[in-house]
């Protein structure tokens, strides 16, 4: 089964697989549910995706086509070393457009491009628990999961309304999941939590905490509230000064040390789309002239 | 008459060979507080443990009545069950404030936890139950966004006690709970939870070594030697003729002020 | 309403050489509503050990103690509890309370424990403070710091702010002066037109005199002593 002659089909072997694909399966039956498995050593440092690497090893088939981001970057030291990896251990054909890829790999954003049915995302999850910053007993949050008691959630969000005046935690904000298990979407902006009722399927992959957690198209995400608190997917008030886009995520750049800066479009496979289309933001044109 | 509370029989817990408590039978009734007396090793604490259900014991049964089904062993219902009774009818005062508390987690959370548990989402009622609650053992409104490591430990305990309270539980477990406060300090605590307890017409059962304690509080007392019940009956009976031998000498053995 | 019958009493001290000191047996006398009866006998005689044995505070080795249709020797405890909650009160020498506690509420306690409305109870509270001259200033304070003669009309007031049908007095009258325990017997007084039955212990035989219908000598009743 080798593909190189030097490695098997996307770097793992296939018991490795098989026992990833099994608890893919798992997960993607009991949405938001997390299952253990034996994660594996891989060649790279924990945290910089060992989870999600071995998610998308287990998914790839050699048809595929890989994206793999960044904070919505295709083009940042994580992301390229992660497509190269697979492109010398799989062979895959790779892609920085989302239409165009059938497997995603993302750290910590979902594409501004809706994805369509049949393609995969798969997220790299540095902490898989949502309920361990308040509960850190393991062996308390698996049977707060397993008789569904929510309540220390809102404490969270309660404490984010006391001390800020509003629900300030801005990423890996917890959503419930088919109205059953709370889960942790990983560190995604809120802004992008809507977008998790999506026609594609979700992986989420925990290399160092040993977990897999998934969602199948169309499940219901729904961000936890409360009453007089509303989720709020926050969103910077510009702009892309780039593209001109005024409904995506946007990442602010300092340029000069005047306090100059600008608002870009995290997406760069969505920003540069648009500008192809022709679009422009407030400094692209001095750019293009440059 | 009423049914009781609470019904306890021939309640055992062995630690391996050795007993934690054993021939255990009460009834507690609504409004009654009971005091369990020992001194340390006695197994009263273990027997608090077993009847809120933090301890398996090997026989017996802890019949609660509860408010849809009348009388059930709390040993044998399911998990789930007994754990929404624990933060709903139940309540568990700590000996020590931080085992009961959530220390990272501003007073108001930690008063507004049991809330949420049972499904409240509305912040703004949260809080001002929080609030409402705070000021009722007597922490000011101003301290609600405070962390409970910069209180006090008495403070901390009538937080502790404000977290359980706050869903209105009709069973309160106490265990020890003016230990390592200095008197002036128990004195208030003490007078604040006998003005609860008589308010809320909650039952309680509260275990200490603290004689003066349960002649405070407590209605009924029962003296505890080496897992064993030796003596029970009404408190200032118990504490003003003491039929056993162990409860005389306890008796006699507390320091005159 | 009080009736005691072939009553037994001993203390065992168990660690004092497992010594059985035999206290009182085959004591038997009964009050009726409205009467007031006075246990005399010598200092020793088992006054104050009968009387805390009628309020259940002594347990009784044998007999019947009959408070209305209530045996208190074999009465279960929360069964006493209710007696001394409704039917039975005590004043008692010593004024015991939990700090803090202001004197107004302590007197107005045992109102608020049968039900009673708070601003009725804080009325009959304060008429009573009013009539046994504790200073309106101090009743917003916890009676622990007052003098021991300001205590015992504290203790007083909250004996009589109920209207029990049966009431147990030790010594109500001692330390006050004239004024305060010609108050006193007018309680008493009042107490007995109600119907109340009455056991007291009263050193002060005026008092005494004044009050009590008859007496009963203790000493009868003690063992070794007749």
């Amino acid at each position: 089964m080798t593909q190189s002659g030097q490695y098997n089909f996307a770097y793992l072997d296939e018991q490795t697989k098989r026992m990833i694909r099994r608890a893919l399966l798992k997960g993607l039956a009991i949405p938001g549910y997390q299952v253990p498995f034996a994660s594996r050593e891989m060649p790279m440092p924990y945290g910089w995706g060992t989870g999600g690497v071995q998610v998308t090893a287990a998914c790839l088939v050699p048809e595929d086509c890989l994206k793999v981001i960044d904070q919505g970057a295709d083009d940042t030291t994580n992301a390229v070393s992660i497509r190269k990896f697979f492109q010398r251990t799989a062979g895959v054909d790779v892609t920085e457009q989302t239409t165009a890829s059938t497997v995603i790999q993302t750290r910590h954003r979902i594409p501004e491009t809706p994805l369509r049915e049949g393609q995969i995302l798969v997220y790299q999850v540095p902490i898989p628990e949502p309920l361990r910053f308040i509960e850190p007993r393991e062996t308390e949050t698996r049977k707060m999961h397993a008789l569904a008691e929510y309540g220390l959630m809102h404490v969270k969000l309660y404490e984010d309304i006391a001390r800020h005046g509003a629900i300030s935690t801005a990423y890996a904000y917890p959503v419930s999941v088919e109205g059953r298990y709370v889960m942790d979407p990983s560190p995604i902006p809120k802004f992008d939590n809507p977008k998790m009722e999506m026609a594609g399927i979700q992986l989420f992959g925990a290399g160092r905490e040993q977990r897999i957690y998934a969602l199948p198209p169309y499940t219901r995400v729904v961000s936890l509230d409360f009453e007089d608190y509303p989720f709020d997917p926050m969103r910077a008030e510009h702009p892309c000064d780039m593209c001109g886009a005024e409904d995506t995520y946007l990442d602010e750049v300092i340029i000069d040390d005047a306090g100059g800066r600008m608002f870009v479009c995290s997406d760069t496979d969505h920003c540069t789309a648009r500008r192809a289309a022709g679009h422009r933001g407030r400094l692209a044109a001095t750019e293009d002239a440059a | 008459m009423s049914t009781p509370l609470l019904q306890v029989r021939d309640l055992h817990k062995f630690y391996g060979d050795r007993l934690g408590c054993g021939d255990v039978n009460f009834d507690l009734y609504p409004g009654e507080v009971l005091g369990i007396v020992g001194e340390s090793g006695s197994g009263k604490s273990t027997l608090l443990n077993c009847l809120a259900g933090h301890l398996a014991p090997e026989r017996g049964q802890v019949l609660f009545d509860t408010r849809d089904q009348g009388l059930v062993d709390t040993l044998t219902m399911s998990e789930p069950r007994r754990r929404l009774l624990a933060r709903t009818d139940w309540a568990f005062v700590h000996q020590h404030a931080r085992d009961g508390l959530r220390m990272n987690v501003s007073a108001g959370g930690n008063v507004g936890e049991r809330l949420m548990a049972v499904g409240d989402r509305h912040y703004g009622n949260i809080r001002a139950q929080a609030i409402d609650w705070l000021d009722r053992v007597e922490i000011t409104a101003d301290r609600v966004d405070d962390r409970p490591s910069a209180f006090s430990g008495g403070m901390q305990q009538r937080l502790q006690i404000a977290r359980n309270l706050v869903t209105g539980p009709r069973l309160v477990f106490m265990d020890e709970p003016t230990g390592g406060l200095d008197v002036s300090v128990q004195a208030r605590l003490l007078d604040l939870l006998r003005g609860l307890v008589r308010e809320m017409g909650l039952s309680a059962i509260i275990v200490t070594h603290d004689l003066a304690v349960v002649r405070l509080l407590a209605d009924r007392l029962m003296v505890m030697k080496s897992g064993h019940v030796v003596e029970s009956g009404l408190t200032d009976q118990v504490l003003d003729d003491p039929q056993h031998a162990y409860t005389q000498l306890l008796v006699s053995s507390v320091l005159q002020v | 309403m009080i009736h005691l019958e072939n009553v037994q009493k001993t203390f065992t001290l168990h660690n004092q050489g497992s010594a059985e000191i035999p206290v009182l047996s085959g004591a038997g006398f009964t009050v009726n509503p409205g009467e007031c009866v006075a246990l005399s006998g010598a200092s020793g005689a088992g006054k104050s050990t009968l009387m805390r044995m009628i309020y259940g505070n002594y347990l009784t080795q044998g007999g019947r103690i009959m408070i209305g249709d209530v045996d208190v020797v074999t009465a279960e405890p929360r069964e006493i509890l209710n007696l001394r909650r409704d039917t039975l009160g005590y004043v008692s020498q010593f004024l015991r309370v939990v700090p803090r506690v202001p004197t107004l509420d302590v007197v107005a306690e045992p109102l608020l424990r049968v039900g009673t409305p708070r601003d009725v109870a804080e009325a009959r509270a304060r008429d009573l403070l009013a009539r046994l001259n504790i200073p309106e200033r101090l009743w917003s304070l916890s009676p622990t710091t007052f003098s021991g003669g300001e205590q015992q009309r504290v203790n007083i007031a909250r004996g009589f702010a109920h209207a029990f049908p049966a009431l147990l007095l030790d010594e109500p009258t001692a330390s006050l002066d004239a004024m305060n325990r010609a108050v006193v017997m007018d309680l008493i007084h009042e107490a007995k037109a109600r119907g109340t039955a009455i056991v007291g212990i009263f050193h002060d035989a005026e008092a005494r005199a004044a009050v009590c219908d008859r007496e009963i000598d203790v000493t009868a009743f003690t063992p070794g002593m007749n």
